[in-house]
């Protein structure tokens, strides 16, 4: 069976204040970075899946991802699926 | 229920550390038969009121809450309040209770991002519930908060629902019961510290009632909740047996 790898990036919502974030930008501007305007943190998951397609596959992800990974309260998620193997 | 005794079951998952606190409390200084609640299990004893106690579930993975949530203790938990069942979580069983959608919002990152601990002030928004009825409106509690995600937040039109029905129960205050900026420590909108589901039989708070009860250690406001608890479950008051969620 085909194997995938998919990368899933979870983000806080756009209208949720990222106090983390804010803290790295101080800390790059501190470092002479000035042109830095944002700084958002996320969280990088990957997982290695066997799917039969890779229409299967995303399927199976995205229900992680709304179940589990991220909580739609306060995140946003993304992900790409790369199929390593056929 | 016609004798004083309840029995409470505390559940215990890896990384809870203030289990033992609230067993103590609910066995010594209450008298109540308690007992705990393996996060393998699946079943609750048959226990009236299930408490869900601080520390860090799973180390706080992925999100606070986020994988407790999952455990098979939890299915029982979930349907017992889906039934009516009184289920009380403290922390990170407040984190926990949000995750598993029994209450709405979320707990972020203190705004400050630094763990606090500290002795604060609760006011109580709402004493005509089932966890509160012991106080009096507007009352201010001394009761302690130990997180580093106890920051509340819901979107406007959740906010504005706990606010109309009365489902705020704790805010953060100053001693003289003011709410103000100052006083909130962890920037939760509202400066929220505890609220209730809208069925009124499921409550989650950031503070620690079960570290304000005993009083070789302190301050005792917080068996004014466990109190409230005892009384109104024996008495059967804000008892609602129907079952009063659409399984999902």
């Amino acid at each position: 069976m085909p194997i995938f790898i998919s990368k899933i990036t979870v983000t806080l919502r756009r209208s949720i204040l990222d106090p983390q974030g804010k803290a790295v930008h101080h800390a790059l501007e501190n470092l002479g970075l000035h042109s830095v305007q944002d700084v958002r943190i996320g969280k990088f998951i990957e997982i290695k899946l066997n799917a039969v397609s890779e229409l299967e596959a995303r399927a199976v992800v995205e229900q992680a991802c709304k179940k589990l990974l991220s909580n739609p309260v306060m995140e946003d998620f993304s992900f790409t699926i790369e199929n390593i193997a056929e | 229920m016609n004798n004083s005794h309840l029995k409470f079951g505390v559940v215990v998952f890896p990384g809870s550390n203030c289990d033992h606190d609230a067993y103590y409390v609910l066995k010594h200084i209450f008298s109540q038969e308690t007992c705990f609640l393996w996060h393998k299990d699946s079943s609750l004893q048959n226990v009236n009121v299930v408490i869900l106690p601080g520390g860090f579930s799973y180390g706080d993975y992925l999100r606070c809450g986020a994988i407790a949530r999952f455990s098979p203790i939890m299915k029982e938990v979930i349907s017992f309040a889906r039934d009516g069942g009184i289920v009380i979580g403290i922390c990170n069983g407040f984190q926990i209770l949000c995750e598993a959608g029994l209450l709405p919002g979320v707990l972020l990152r203190n705004e400050q991002l630094t763990f606090v601990c500290t002795m604060l002030h609760l006011r109580v928004e709402n004493n005509d519930t089932l966890f509160t009825s012991l106080c009096r409106e507007g009352e201010v509690l001394q009761i302690p908060i130990a997180h580093g995600e106890g920051n509340y937040f819901a979107d406007d039109e959740t906010l504005s629902q706990l606010e109309n029905q009365k489902r705020i129960l704790f805010r953060y205050c100053a001693r003289d019961g003011s709410v103000t900026k100052a006083a909130n420590p962890n920037g939760s909108r509202n400066d929220i510290a505890g609220i209730m589901n809208e069925y009124g039989n499921v409550m989650g708070m950031m503070p620690h009632p079960e570290r304000a009860a005993d009083p070789a250690t302190g301050p005792t406001d917080g068996q004014k909740i466990f109190r409230s608890v005892i009384k109104n479950v024996v008495e059967n008051r804000y008892i609602n047996n129907r079952k009063i969620f659409e399984r999902s």
